[in-house]
């Protein structure tokens, strides 16, 4: 059974329709990545998983259970399930470091602080900042708030996690502290989606690309196959024109 | 509730307190008009001026925003007489009004004045302008784009707030032919709800026809809501 | 002028001064518990006015049309509207209660939108944040907005606090026993208006300066992010 089955699934934005159709399948372990042109709707199919954005058809189920995002009980389940990284960080500006990572696992949770606390050092070793846990957001680079980012959806314990470009909005010298830590996470297994468009890194760590492009998912494949041999016309054209640099 | 409404009496009367609607308008603008000639001097003054001139315009910014405007035409209505000056209730509520507004608008337009840079006017001077002619082509046009917002706002102050306080002198602006009709039928309830939709309508007329005008003129986008 | 002069030692007598004392302080406590009560209500206001849902849309639309119509009425009108509707309720009210009434209907509606302009002010994506980890809307509200949204709540709250003393003195039309109420009495007694006005000015100055000063100090501070970070240090979020 897959840990996360999308079938049919379609969002507007108002009267414009972002996702025409996505229907994908996800292993538990497995990390796929999301790419394609800007527009094409990566990231409102994690907002979706998310219940940012409505789903206007078809159905999502996470490990078998099918989830009706107009139920909000059954939101706060998907949401309990998964954790999603902004291209932003969207880091509670009015809170330190280790305030950010473990208020969500305390108060809504409700785990003993303490457990959470040291759990929250741990991880913020692990993504490299265990001597930030005092800091403000407005004091760290945009690298160390990604990180950030991270530890506090790591606090979270999730079953996926949801990557939105995660090192977009990052000046090039930061970028690789980010995708060390995700490499760090991929190898201790955690399922994930990753929408990038670090396409080496993709392909280093994906163990499925799937290529969208105006609201509907292209072409699906291993990393090896899609980058070297795209099947499909626009996949190619895609392929092409990136990786000329 | 054992009260019964009637609104026919109101009905019959409304031409009155259209005329009051009216003199709040008009009373309001003069009001705004006169505070802001006096806004745009003082902020000069404060912007430019030389300490002699900036102490007494500050003395009087302070002292006009931290005092009710009430006690401001108060003072004006009950001792104006004791010099000899025998003024209207309109005239004094004017003068009220106007220094009032002056002073509230100095805040405003000096906001304006300290965003434009030194250089500018420096230009300015180089060129040979007086002062007089560098608030006129440099400073103004600048800054009025970005207060208008705030000018328009207090407008519907001066209309709305400012005005109504004439009711209390005995001027027939629109909240004083309110009373002045109450008065006579008894009829207080009717009457001041009703006057309450006429500000609202007035206020909304107002706020719509300035955003218009700034969108129009500044290209601006004043809040209506 | 002499006549003034001559009226001095009798108006700054011990009795008159007392009156004014008493009713500095009826001024100042209408202001207090109409800035106090008038937040908390705004604050509920905004909350509600916040709902989501199609069957909350009667609930938004009633929050938005109180807070747009008495912001467009002079507030003397409100008070005399208060006055009246009471009065035809219950005709015993006191006069007090009246005008705590109408200070508050009217100060709910600036507050309102002074509140709702801060919470506005918080990028969205905080929100969105907070409600991917499971966040409710008050927790969100409470634990992410809010301490985010003070420092811009906070100037204009105090520059609304300062002419809401100004404005009590509207009150005295229905008989209240404030400021501008004593100081038309004594101009009735005979006390030269020069005088007595400029007294009860001097009164109100003294009330609303300091809050002034306040608020331009205040506005410096959270201007700025340190400023703003040492602002929250006294509350732990």
């Amino acid at each position: 059974m897959p840990h996360l089955a999308v079938n049919g699934v379609r969002a507007k934005y108002g009267a414009h329709e972002v996702l025409r159709g996505i229907s994908l399948s996800i292993e538990k372990g497995e990390i796929a990545a999301l790419i394609g042109p800007s527009g094409s709707g990566k990231s409102t199919v994690l907002r979706a998983l998310v219940g940012l954005t409505p789903i206007t058809g078809g159905h999502v189920e996470i490990a078998g259970e099918t989830i009706d995002y107009r139920n909000a009980n059954a939101v706060r389940a998907a949401r309990d399930r998964m954790a999603i990284v902004f291209q932003q960080y969207n880091l509670f500006q009015n809170m330190n470091v280790m305030r950010n990572v473990t208020l969500a696992p305390i108060k809504i949770k409700h785990r003993p602080k303490i457990e959470v606390e040291a759990e929250a050092r741990r991880i913020l070793d692990l993504v490299g900042l265990g001597d930030k846990h005092a800091a403000y957001p407005d004091q760290l680079s945009g690298g160390q708030q990604q990180r950030v980012a991270i530890a506090r959806a790591l606090a979270l314990q999730p079953q996926i996690l949801l990557l939105d470009e995660v090192t977009s909005a990052l000046d090039p010298e930061l970028v690789n502290e980010v995708l060390d830590t995700i490499r760090r996470l991929a190898r201790e297994g955690m399922t994930m989606i990753i929408v990038s468009h670090e396409m080496a890194f993709v392909r280093e760590v994906a163990n499925k690309v799937v290529f969208m492009d105006r609201g509907e998912i292209i072409e699906t494949g291993a990393p090896k196959e899609m980058f070297d041999n795209p099947k499909t016309d626009r996949a190619r054209d895609f392929f092409g024109k990136i990786l000329r640099h | 509730m054992d009260y019964r409404f009637q609104y026919g009496v109101v009905w019959q009367n409304l031409d009155a307190l259209f005329q009051g609607a009216w003199l709040t308008f008009q009373l309001g603008t003069l009001s705004f008009a006169g505070g802001a000639l006096i806004g745009l001097i003082c902020a000069a003054i404060i912007a430019y001026g030389p300490l002699l001139m900036r102490l007494p315009v500050h003395i009087y910014v302070v002292a006009i925003t931290n005092t009710p405007a009430l006690i401001q035409i108060y003072f004006l209505y009950y001792g104006l007489p004791e010099f000899g000056i025998r003024l209207s209730s309109e005239a004094c509520l004017l003068i009220g009004l106007i220094l009032n507004a002056g002073a509230y608008l100095t805040l405003i337009m000096r906001a304006g004045f300290l965003s434009v840079r030194r250089t500018e006017l420096e230009a300015g001077l180089v060129l040979g302008m007086s002062v007089v002619q560098q608030i006129r082509f440099i400073v103004v046009p600048h800054i009025a784009k970005s207060i208008y917002p705030a000018l328009a706002n207090f407008f519907i102050v001066i209309l709305v707030m400012g005005t109504s306080i004439g009711s209390i002198i005995g001027v027939d602006e629109l909240t004083g032919q309110a009373i002045n009709l109450s008065s006579v039928n008894y009829r207080w309830l009717e009457y001041f709800t009703v006057v309450a939709l006429i500000y609202v309508v007035l206020t909304f007329v107002a706020s719509i026809g300035l955003a218009l005008l700034g969108r129009w003129a500044f290209r601006v986008r004043a809040r209506i809501f | 002028m002499e006549r003034l002069l001559e009226q001095i030692p009798e108006f700054f007598t011990a009795a008159n001064m007392g009156l004014l004392l008493e009713a500095a302080y009826m001024t100042l406590a209408m202001t207090v518990m109409g800035c106090l009560i008038g937040f908390g209500l705004a604050f509920i206001l905004v909350y509600l006015r916040q709902t989501p849902g199609l069957w909350a849309l009667p609930l938004r639309v009633v929050c938005i049309t109180y807070v747009e119509f008495f912001r467009r009425i002079p507030f003397l009108v409100i008070v005399y509207l208060v006055l009246f509707f009471i009065q035809a309720l219950t005709p015993n009210a006191s006069l007090f209660t009246i005008a705590v009434i109408a200070i508050c209907l009217y100060s709910v509606a600036y507050t309102a939108d002074i509140i709702r302009g801060g919470l506005e002010s918080v990028p969205h994506t905080q929100i969105e944040a907070a409600r991917t980890m499971n966040m409710s809307r008050l927790q969100t509200l409470i634990m992410v907005v809010l301490p985010q949204a003070w420092p811009v709540i906070i100037p204009p709250a105090i520059a609304f606090a300062v002419s809401f003393i100004k404005d009590t003195a509207l009150v005295s039309q229905i008989g209240v026993f404030e400021l501008a109420f004593r100081g038309k009495e004594l101009n009735n007694q005979g006390y030269s208006g020069v005088l007595v006005f400029g007294t009860i000015a001097l009164c109100y100055f003294i009330l609303s300066f300091p809050l002034t000063l306040l608020g331009q100090h205040l506005e410096k501070r959270l201007a700025t992010p340190r400023g703003q970070r040492s602002a929250r240090k006294v509350r732990r979020t």
